[in-house]
């Protein structure tokens, strides 16, 4: 299935060469979560504390389905 | 800090100054300070803009101390623009220096007598007030450029551009910053109207002579300062997010979490998010040779913003920050940066707030003064309040203003003041905080975005109604108590998830004051301002369905998500139960 992938701030440096718009798709079997996306990138685990599926809280063990959107964020903040 | 200045702007012939001890309002500090003065001395119920009402500006506690990110300056008074107390805070130069000068508030009094302008220096030599003729209607750069040439390189100003001369309710109080440029902005709730009113254009502080404040005890002071800046240094955010990308790295997080407030609140996602994203903002500043990463006064570790060069590399304005990115930017449908820095560059000069100019050309662009997306446009709007034009005053006033000029319902402010760069049903808990702050709709009163969508101080899930009370409530008080220290609010990131970097927070207070608070102390202390500012409300006459957000909130559904704003107002009623 394919998913979309997102890598901001400091994690835009894991997308492969050429990614546009801080994104990328990966290609992962049925049944994949997260984690199987970092580490088809090579992100490190620890790196990522924000992750997003279609915009909604998710953890590394979550569940993936087909064109879901996945944001992943190292810690931020503002204001 | 034992003394309050009070300069009287009514008597007959000139001004009037004098220098009298804290007496009462000893042990307060910035928001502390300007709350519990106007609560006392301000009636609720006086026009703003008249004779009773009075401009107060204080230091924190620990301002002109050379402690870690204590240059908060608090700007207070009853808010034109919401009919409430404010206080709006700046960072800048100008608090360390009225601290080190020894005044805990500076109060502006009276009304003056006719439309004369005034610049007021304050010195280790005393006060001095002078008629600031030439100044007229000029913009905060100029203004400043003048009183560089007048005083010298090492003063700071506070000042206000056109637009607190013309008095309009959007109006801000500028402080200048390391460099000496009017960057940064009290800037909400139209306290640049109140100094307009007031018929002071500009105050000169030279600190010359005088000397960092000492603390009680040294030696403690010095292990509690190093160990708060270890724990900023170690934080992921405080250390590295905002540092390496300023507050807009949140351009990303928000629109990602689908509560990105597009097309004046239309929409939770903006397709143009990524080209005005801190990520690329930052790569934009470096490629031009300005700078990333930008303390906004001495003593400032965090650093979080920037310089920002236009594109043949010359200075235009700080990094627009994330607030201001939003507002000129997703939620008019715009995704250019320089045109959004040109935008804030206007501002800065004029002296408007930029979240609520953002939100009122949103609001023109949804009565179709203008297209979405139209920059170009929106920089000549904004262009039409530096210039007074009747549109411009209309836009100078502000969203709830400009929506009632052009009949318009979606109109996002609560208590006349408009919402800044969260969409309330995206997070949910935000949105108590919009409706129920003594402030209006104001994000920094009680940042639930943090545990809402940023993981930092535990997590609430920001969609939903359930925790959002409570998460609002306590992060209400704490953010009362820390801007009575004059600290930068963005320590709380730090303090919230690390308890050793709290308490050296409060280990700072009490080595420098000689004083024993807890934490329950702290929280303490945010109730009783809290309370002061309700009181005053109160009596100015807010009650319970002020603490509202628009209809529309609970009746559109917000894309991505789906949601309305599904905090009963029954919950509302209820964060601040226990005051
Ligand atoms: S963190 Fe940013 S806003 Fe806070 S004091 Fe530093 S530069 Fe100013």
């Amino acid at each position: 299935m394919k998913i979309d992938v997102f890598l901001y701030a400091t994690l835009s440096k894991y997308l492969p060469e050429g990614s546009t718009n801080r994104s990328t798709v990966v290609n992962l079997p049925e049944g994949a979560c997260v984690r199987d996306i970092i580490e088809e990138l090579g992100v490190p685990e620890k790196s990522v504390k924000l992750i997003f599926i279609n915009g909604s809280h998710a953890r590394m063990e979550t569940s993936l389905f087909e064109n879901d959107r996945v944001g992943l964020f190292p810690p931020v903040g503002g204001g | 800090m034992d003394k309050i200045l009070r300069i009287n702007m009514g008597p007959d012939g000139e001004p009037t100054s004098k220098t009298e001890p804290v007496g009462d309002y000893a042990g307060l500090g910035g928001r502390g300070m300007t709350s519990a003065i106007v609560a006392k001395e301000v009636p609720p119920t006086c026009h703003p803009l008249g004779e009773d009402s009075k401009l107060v500006i204080a230091p924190g506690l620990l301002g002109g101390t050379t402690g870690a990110m204590s240059g908060r300056s608090s700007v207070g008074c009853k808010s034109p623009l919401t009919g409430g107390i404010k206080e709006a805070n700046s960072g800048g130069q100008p608090a360390q220096m009225l601290g080190r000068l020894g005044y805990a508030a500076l109060v502006l009094e009276g009304r003056p007598k006719d439309d004369t302008l005034y610049t007021i220096r304050i010195s280790a030599d005393g006060v001095e007030i002078k008629t600031a003729t030439a100044l007229k209607m000029k913009g905060n750069y100029d203004t400043v450029e003048n009183l560089k040439n007048e005083y010298g390189d090492k003063v700071s100003c506070i000042s206000i551009g056109q637009a607190g001369e013309m008095k309009l309710i959007a109006s801000t109080v500028a402080f200048t910053d390391m460099e000496q440029r009017p960057a940064r902005h009290a800037a909400r709730g139209g306290v640049g109207a109140v100094m307009g009113a007031k018929g002071v254009k500009a105050i000169v502080i030279d600190d010359t002579g005088a000397s960092m404040r000492s603390p009680k005890d040294p030696e403690k002071f010095k292990a509690a300062n190093r160990a708060f800046v270890d724990g900023l240094k170690k934080h992921p955010v405080t250390g590295q997010g905002l540092p390496a990308y300023g507050t807009n790295v949140l351009t990303n997080v928000v629109n990602e979490a689908g509560a990105y407030p597009t097309y004046n609140f239309k929409t939770g996602r903006f397709d143009g998010a990524s080209a005005i994203s801190g990520e690329t903002q930052a790569e934009t500043i470096t490629a031009r040779g300005g700078k990333a990463t930008h303390g906004c006064h001495r003593g400032c570790v965090i650093r979080c913003s920037g310089i920002w060069h236009d594109k043949d590399g010359h200075y235009l304005t700080k990094q627009p920050e994330y607030e201001t990115v939003w507002s000129h930017g997703g939620n008019c449908g715009i995704n250019d940066l320089d045109a959004i820095a040109m935008l804030d560059r206007l501002d800065d000069d004029y002296g408007v707030d930029t979240i609520e100019m953002g939100a009122t050309i949103g609001v023109a662009m949804e009565a179709g003064l203008l297209e979405f997306g139209d920059a170009e446009g929106a920089i000549n709007l904004v262009k039409e309040v530096g210039k007074g034009t009747p549109l411009g005053r209309i836009l100078g006033s502000g969203a709830a203003v400009t929506g009632k000029a052009f009949g318009i319902e979606r109109v996002p402010v609560v208590k006349n003041q408009a919402m800044p760069a969260y969409d309330p049903r995206a997070v949910q808990g935000i949105g108590v905080t919009y409706a129920t702050s003594t402030m209006g709709a104001d994000h920094t009163a009680g940042y639930a975005v943090t545990a809402n969508l940023l993981g930092v101080g535990g997590n609430v899930d920001p969609l939903t109604p359930e925790g959002q009370v409570e998460l609002s409530r306590n992060l209400q008080y704490a953010t009362a108590a820390i801007d009575a220290t004059g600290m930068c609010l963005f320590v709380a990131f730090a303090v919230l998830d690390q308890p050793e970097t709290f308490q050296a927070m409060i280990d700072m207070i009490n080595s420098f004051h000689g004083l024993e608070l807890t934490g329950d102390d702290v929280t303490a202390l945010g109730k009783k301002i809290t309370k002061m500012e309700r009181d005053f409300n109160t009596a100015a006459g807010f009650n319970k369905t002020d603490d509202r957000l628009p209809d529309y909130f609970r009746k559109e559904a917000l894309a991505p998500h789906n949601v309305t704003f599904m905090v009963s107002d029954d919950d509302l009623d209820t964060v601040f139960s226990d005051l």
